[in-house]
């Protein structure tokens, strides 16, 4: 048991996940996160660099896992813009690796050490052309270390990569971390091909080759056939590729999301929250409750892909949803486009997280 | 419970909320710890926010102080606002001049203990852990010595937990 930050929390959750490479460039407020990694990673016999920038950190992430690696970064606001392009690169060539954004207020150096979740739709559509993404969400500071096991093993089920979007709140609070036991831990082992075989295809998620194993192996952000040989000209060839890419993720909606619900069943009215946000919402859900409100509480663990059917279905028996978030209402829009009743944003940004007054307000004045 | 550490970046305000954090863990009770993270360090305001239940803690940051510790003049002025009625107002009586007295005010010369009785300065935040630990009893002495003894230098410790009884002892 530690009492640790929540940047800590990660880096050891990282460790415990069997990483065993990071590249990163130091920012505020993920900064802790590259530190504790310089520290315990040679304990494992890992790797730890820092790169000149965060484009380069992203490129030496992925280079690494095609050597080998399991390999994460952190970053923060404008680090995280800068990873965008070579977070497509993993998309694209379907490398395993791990984010995490300790989400800061924006944009540009904005508030340069304060929390803030501005950054929920940029985790979803910050790289160009179709593409899923796994993003996870975590509220204290056990759950982020629970979280980044969690992110390593969708990443190597999926061959994507997944982005642990903390934020500046639980990045820097200190609360208690309890340690499990490392055998009791599930950690997913990378697939790999016992064989020489097409690596980009051939079935929706295929097992990788690395560097060194005996074959040549071809790795390109360009349109490529399943033997992972460039063609950007075949139209069926970028359909099946991007169209295959696309659906690994989104036919397994319902083995990756994860979500937690309350008081539910009886419920007329309900919040959704995730993250540092989520916490004063449930402050605030008690409060209600307390009063005779008949309100429910949904807390997305997985941003994206989107829990499209608990929100649907849940939403349809509901008057109004409220949705507090450190941000102008970027989930809160997304909720939208699956139920029919009023979706009220509880908006809050400038640096400081909502307090349970705030929040119970807000909902008490527009039900 | 909330309890606000602040002062001077070098003063040992970060540690106090650390070392309090995590010994009203070892209580067995919920802490989560917060600092002010600025450009400012040695000689800049500081704070540090630790907040205390028995249940899960909800809400990150305190939004009305139940004990105010208070180390520096501008520490005392920005943050005594935020103090609830009832709530207890710590200070360093050599750094701090009260200018509205309060009901719950303890004030004691930490600074010129540490100098006089240690001749240390810098042991000054662990002589007002021990004052705040034998005054409000939040946490138990036992707990925060525990505290001390895994977040100070090794060979620092017993020197430590000397200032901390000092503290405790005081009337």
């Amino acid at each position: 048991m530690k009492f640790v930050q929540g940047d800590e929390a990660a880096a050891y959750g990282a460790i415990f996940a069997g990483c065993n490479f990071f590249a990163g460039y130091p920012i505020t407020p993920a900064s802790e996160v590259a530190e504790l990694m310089s520290l315990e990673l040679p304990k494992v016999d890992g790797y730890y660099i820092q790169m000149e920038d965060e484009i380069a950190s992203m490129g030496a992430v992925i280079g690494s896992v095609w050597a080998g690696g399991k390999s994460m970064t952190a970053t923060s606001g404008p680090g995280f813009s800068l990873m965008q392009e070579n977070i497509g690169y993993a998309c694209m060539t379907e490398t395993p690796c791990v984010v995490v954004n300790v989400q800061r207020s924006g944009p540009s150096t904005g508030q340069a050490t304060k929390g803030a979740q501005g950054d929920v739709m940029q985790a979803r559509w910050g790289t160009h052309g179709d593409h899923e993404m796994i993003a996870l969400a975590p509220n204290s500071i056990q759950e982020t270390f629970d979280t980044l096991i969690e992110a390593f093993n969708l990443s190597e089920i999926y061959r994507n990569p997944v982005m642990v979007m903390t934020d500046g709140e639980i990045g820097h609070i200190r609360e208690k971390l309890v340690f499990p036991d490392p055998e009791e831990l599930e950690i997913i082992p990378r697939r790999l091909a016992e064989e020489k075989i097409d690596i980009f295809g051939g079935e929706r998620i295929p097992p990788m080759i690395e560097f060194g194993m005996g074959s040549q192996v071809h790795v390109t952000g360009s349109t490529h056939k399943s033997n992972g040989m460039r063609d950007v000209s075949t139209q069926s060839v970028h359909d099946e590729l991007v169209r295959r890419i696309y659906e690994k993720i989104d036919s397994n909606r319902e083995n990756i999301v994860r979500y937690k619900t309350e008081f539910i069943d009886d419920a007329e009215y309900l919040i959704v929250s995730y993250g540092a946000s989520s916490r004063p919402a449930y402050g605030a859900l008690e409060n209600l409750r307390k009063s005779g409100l008949k309100i429910g509480f949904l807390r997305l663990i997985t941003l994206w892909p989107f829990a499209d059917r608990i929100i649907s279905e849940t939403g349809k028996n509901m008057k109004k949803i409220f949705v507090p978030e450190m941000n102008l209402g970027q989930i809160s829009r997304e909720i939208e486009r699956f139920v029919t009743c009023k979706v009220i944003p509880v908006s809050k940004i400038g640096g400081i997280p909502h307090t349970i007054s705030e929040i119970e307000t807000k909902i008490r004045s527009n039900l | 419970m909330n309890i606000r550490f602040t002062g001077f970046g070098g003063q040992g305000i970060v540690l106090s909320g650390v070392i309090y954090g995590w010994a009203a863990i070892l209580d067995g009770k919920n802490a989560i710890q917060t600092q002010s993270y600025g450009s400012e360090a040695r000689g800049g305001s500081c704070k540090c926010d630790v907040i205390i239940q028995d249940s899960y803690i909800h809400e990150l940051e305190p939004s009305e102080l139940d004990v105010l510790v208070a180390f520096s003049q501008p520490a005392y002025d920005t943050y005594v606002p935020t103090l609830g009625s009832g709530g207890i107002l710590l200070v360093d009586q050599d750094l701090v001049n009260i200018e509205e007295s309060r009901e719950k005010t303890l004030s004691i010369p930490a600074t010129d203990i540490a100098y006089k009785k240690m001749n240390r300065k810098i042991m000054a935040n662990i002589i007002m852990m021990g004052y705040l630990t034998g005054k409000t009893r939040i946490i138990s002495a036992e707990s925060v010595e525990k505290s001390i003894s895994s977040y100070v230098p090794a060979k620092t410790i017993d020197e430590n937990l000397t200032a901390f009884r000092l503290g405790l002892e005081l009337p």
